[in-house]
């Protein structure tokens, strides 16, 4: 079992719950304040049986609210089904943008905890690379873990992808506080293994303040 | 008299949402969008209950605990979450938790626990004053 594969599966179902349980945090989280909604509907009814008039714009309110808060944990359960289904194929063509998309519905209850924001820079070209999905979001929650410990006095972490010779690459910048952290710290050994498995490569440059991940593509 | 009852919560949909109906059930309430928000309320005012989330930016509601407690001594703090767990639940409970309540919130249960809330720092206080006369006479014979 501590092979790289091995230890890389027992990793990777680890990570593979703390998203779960983040989700579900954040899906609970939705549904309360529905049930809030709900529950002060039944509150107004109540009062109207008391005699006292619904407040129609209030009604309006409160379905404008239950609409928000539908998107939101629509988003959310879009971002779990898209996040579930990395572990579908061992190898897929990724657009890097629809990864840091939803490495950032991910991260959403990480980045509010943390008080961290994301701000994404879209390529020119489109960046693809062909790799293994799951391996990748692994290892890109890794340099966003270090990242976020080393975000800058904004503490907004800065994503850009970019289209490489053979694949593709992805740079977490803005990491003012890079310097800090020990420089042995990172990439940690975990992150070295999903590097070997992905055909990937984690640079981390103190002087530019980032982290860049380049993806080579992975061949059947 | 009117419980007085502040909530603090992240989530700023839900604070707003569950204000409303604890008023319209005759409550006084405050609102916190943070731990540190509520510690500075906390300076100025005391309440009946404090409603807290568990897991908050920057300070968690574990941590804000202790610091209530610390402030006020009294202080009667029953923690929603959407993430209820026994061990949190013990953890929160012997750092002096009132009680534990699971998100989404039933009301009748959550303003049960309010009014049990209120009793309890009543006669808290009521101790602590009790015991500041006995020590003033003590110290007068």
């Amino acid at each position: 079992m501590n092979t790289d594969a091995g230890m890389i599966g027992q990793a990777g179902l680890q990570f593979f719950g703390r998203m779960c349980t983040s989700i579900s945090h954040d899906i609970k989280n939705v549904l309360a304040v529905v049930n809030e909604n709900a529950g002060l509907l039944e509150d107004l009814c109540a009062m109207a049986d008391r005699g006292k008039p619904i407040d129609l714009s209030r009604l309006k309110r409160l379905a404008a609210d239950v609409k928000a808060q539908v998107r939101r944990g629509d988003g959310i359960v879009s971002g779990m089904n898209r996040f579930a289904h990395s572990v579908d194929s061992t190898l897929v063509r990724l657009d890097l943008v629809e990864v840091m998309e939803l490495l950032k519905t991910l991260s959403l209850r990480f980045a509010s905890m943390q008080g961290f924001a994301f701000r994404l820079t879209r390529p020119q070209d489109s960046a693809t690379v062909t790799t293994a999905p799951f391996l990748l979001l692994h290892l890109l929650w890794l340099c966003l873990e270090q990242a976020i410990a080393a975000a800058g006095p904004g503490r907004t972490v800065e994503l850009t992808a970019e289209k490489g010779v053979d694949g593709a690459s992805l740079r977490f910048g803005r990491l003012e506080g890079l310097g800090n952290a020990p420089a042995a710290s990172f990439p940690t050994e975990m992150a070295s293994r999903l590097c070997r498995a992905l055909n990937a490569e984690v640079r981390v440059d103190v002087q530019a303040n980032e982290i860049l991940v380049n993806i080579a593509d992975l061949r059947e | 008299m009117a419980e007085k009852v502040l909530i603090v919560d992240d989530d700023k949909a839900f604070l707003r949402i569950l204000s409303e109906r604890m008023q319209n059930r005759g409550m006084e309430v405050s609102t916190a969008e943070s731990a540190a928000m509520a510690l500075q309320l906390l300076e100025k005012e005391s309440y009946d209950a404090v409603l807290l989330d568990l897991m908050m930016p920057e300070m968690g509601g574990l941590e804000a605990l202790q610091i209530m407690r610390r402030k006020q001594p009294e202080i009667q703090v029953i923690f929603l979450t959407g993430h209820p767990s026994v061990s949190k639940g013990v953890e929160a409970m012997k750092l002096g938790a009132m009680d534990f309540i699971p998100k989404p919130v039933d009301m009748s249960e959550l303003t049960e626990k309010i009014q049990a809330a209120k009793t309890r720092r009543m006669i808290l206080v009521e101790k602590r004053a009790l015991k500041k006369i006995k020590n003033i006479i003590t110290k007068n014979d």
